[in-house]
């Protein structure tokens, strides 16, 4: 099959897949299939965790740059988008329903409130990023938490979205925004990893002198990935604001950062797939655990936030390096085995003497110079 | 590949000749003169490390074409120098040109667009990346891809990946790599680890490589290779080699002309047999 339309099957099959979902979480349900309301509210809030979890693994995994301000960009895209919506868009929506209709209107009107929101957020990431990764560890994490708080504090200071009340905001966002959107950021997050940006932003990860050395701009990429990280924070912020239909400062607190950072640890720094899987696992578990049975006369979903904490202590302790690690999750992993097949390639020392043939002496000078190496 | 002409033969004794001669006073007047036309060159180069002067008024000159070795004692700051020369360190005072352009205050990633490579004493490739990453990784500033191209997987992006692939498997099978392409870069057994940072490299497409003890762990006969590697890589690439090392074999072996620092100066400069037997130098190493 050709590239080309390998692609455009690929295309219609998440189009496909996006409406079936969407229709199954719309009141009249697909073919007669359903979820009750509250699902349907996990399953849309997962796709938005899907978008910042990625989003953050671009510069928290990729990039290796350890930032906890997620929440703040996040809150930019929101209150921004937010604040054009309620005060702006009618008027806009009205001026342009007249010529292209109802629908179209609000649709263009929303798609503007989502490119502003995120932009605000890639200007405030450009702003934060210049300054601070120039920090390296823990001082670019305090820094960026410091940020957030900022940004939240400032906005539960400005009466026109709300402050301390929260900001009531119009909106129709349903699970086909969301469910597009996640698949958007995972295809241009993929896109920009598998390329010569995604090498150089890995390579800052791996080993920045080395990276420097082979002249890459180890800040400009560092800020580069900070800013489409958080435009797409921001992008977040824009499809929770319209779709929960209500924003408080309290959505936004350092604990909305761990908890992003939370989904890519456990699903795997720097695997696209792992961040998915992360964000779902966490958005789902702490609900799923409120349908545990009672067990014995005690009732196990009044512990669940005593399982949940130890289901995240187990699996880290097991999977340190979070449930993929580096790697992703693909069709390539049914379709091949996993080790590559012995035999056809010989892995050899740098003299092209294959390991195999070498004598017992030669392999035990060789493992020696290893450990040498190792402890140097 | 690069197409400079390889340095002839007879072109390169004669300029041997010259160069005892240039030696001679250098040794007596601090390596500057006749050598404003050098690749590479260090005027009164100094680093302090609060009260340490790690290195002290350096002077040095690498022309275009040689293996220039650079050699001194552990800790006598040729590590340092290396740095120095690649922007990771500033100098305190003095000055460093490149092809007549100063360099110093340039950061490490300029000076590699210019044309400086290096390699690291203790190997630093991609931990993360399979060895044709790591290579591709270093064809960073030869990319026609931008962002966009990326994002939106143009035609421009599939031609240029192609490109840059075609480019690093040809770079990797001179050195016998590529049937390792997609291992683990670290995982390769020490003396290919080495080799391979060395095509990492060289995939800058450098006009000075700079190779910071490669002979560093190698046993007798893997030193013997690297010697017949250094010169293939300068007569094919058309290259001017930086040498810092410590194995007296390797630096007598391959290079052309040799400079000696203990303490972070500058204490002789001349050919491979001058330097082994002044008596300066003798000191240097063995005590007193």
């Amino acid at each position: 099959m050709s590239p080309f339309l390998k692609r455009i099957l690929v295309a219609v099959l998440i189009v496909v897949a996006l409406w079936a979902v969407n229709a199954a979480l719309s009141d009249e349900g697909l073919f007669g299939f359903g979820v009750d309301a509250y699902s349907g509210r996990i399953v849309v809030l997962a796709g938005i965790n899907i978008i910042l979890a990625v989003s953050l693994n671009l510069i928290n995994g990729f990039t290796g740059q350890f930032s906890i301000g997620h929440a703040g960009f996040m809150a930019i895209g929101g209150y921004v988008s937010a604040y054009l919506t309620v005060y702006h868009a009618q008027a806009w929506e009205r001026a342009l329903s007249g010529s292209i209709g109802e629908t179209a209107a609000s649709i263009i009107v929303f798609l503007l409130a989502l490119i502003v929101g995120g932009l605000a957020a890639a200007i405030a990431g450009l702003l934060v990023g210049i300054p601070s990764l120039r920090l390296r560890g823990d001082y670019l994490a305090i820094v960026t938490l410091g940020f957030a708080e900022i940004i939240r504090i400032i906005i539960l200071n400005i009466d026109t979205v709300g402050g301390a009340t929260g900001f009531t905001v119009p909106g129709n966002v349903n699970f086909l925004w969301v469910g597009a959107f996640a698949v958007i950021t995972i295809l241009v997050v993929r896109n920009i990893v598998k390329s010569d940006v995604g090498r150089a932003l890995v390579s800052i990860r791996e080993d920045e002198l080395a990276s420097e050395a082979m002249g890459i701009n180890t800040t400009r990429y560092k800020v580069l990935s900070f800013v489409i990280s958080s435009m797409f924070a921001g992008l977040a912020g824009v499809l929770f604001a319209h779709y929960n239909r209500f924003l408080s400062t309290a959505d936004f607190t350092f604990l909305r950062s761990f908890e992003i950072i939370i989904m890519i640890v456990l699903g795997g720094m720097g695997s696209i797939t792992g961040a998915v899987l992360g964000a779902i696992l966490i958005t789902i578990l702490p609900e799923g655990l409120r349908r545990l049975p009672e067990v014995g006369g005690y009732n196990l979903a009044d512990l669940r936030l005593v399982i949940y904490a130890a289901l995240l202590i187990i699996i880290m302790l097991t999977r340190p390096q979070g449930i993929l690690g580096h790697h992703e999750f693909g069709l390539n992993w049914l379709r091949r085995p996993q080790k590559q097949p012995e035999g056809d390639k010989t892995v050899g020392d740098d003299r092209g003497v294959p390991i195999a043939q070498q004598t017992e002496t030669e392999r035990l000078a060789g493992e020696s110079v290893k450990e040498e190496v190792k402890n140097r | 590949m690069s197409g400079a002409p390889e340095p002839s033969a007879v072109s390169a004794t004669k300029e041997d000749g010259i160069l005892t001669e240039a030696a001679r006073t250098a040794r007596s007047h601090g390596a500057k003169e006749d050598d404003s036309g050098a690749l590479l060159r260090t005027d009164q180069a100094t680093i302090r490390f609060g009260g340490l002067i790690a290195v002290n008024e350096l002077s040095m000159a690498v022309r275009e074409g040689e293996i220039f070795g650079l050699i001194g004692p552990n800790g006598a700051g040729k590590t340092t120098i290396f740095n120095l020369l690649t922007g990771v360190y500033q100098p305190t005072t003095g000055e460093i040109y490149f092809q007549g352009q100063r360099i110093d205050g340039l950061r490490s990633y300029e000076i590699s667009r210019r044309g400086v490579s290096r390699t690291f004493q203790n190997i630093r490739l991609f931990p993360g990346m399979n060895v044709l990453e790591n290579v591709l990784t270093a064809c960073h500033t030869h990319t026609k891809q931008s962002l966009a191209d990326a994002v939106l997987r143009t035609p421009r992006f599939v031609r240029d990946e192609k490109e840059q692939r075609e480019y690093c498997m040809e770079l990797l099978s001179i050195f016998n790599l590529d049937r390792f392409k997609d291992e683990g870069g670290t995982s390769l057994p020490y003396g290919n680890q080495r080799r391979l940072e060395i095509v990492r490299a060289l995939a800058t497409r450098p006009k000075l490589l700079l190779l910071d003890e490669p002979a560093a762990g190698m046993n007798p006969s893997e030193q013997d290779d690297l010697l017949n590697l250094i010169r293939q890589i300068r007569d094919r690439f058309g290259l001017t080699i930086l040498l810092v090392e410590h194995n007296m074999k390797v630096v007598m072996g391959v290079c052309e002309r040799i400079q000696v620092v203990d303490y972070g100066k500058s204490i002789a400069l001349g050919l491979p047999e001058e330097i082994r037997n002044d008596p300066k130098v003798i000191e240097a190493y063995l005590g007193d």
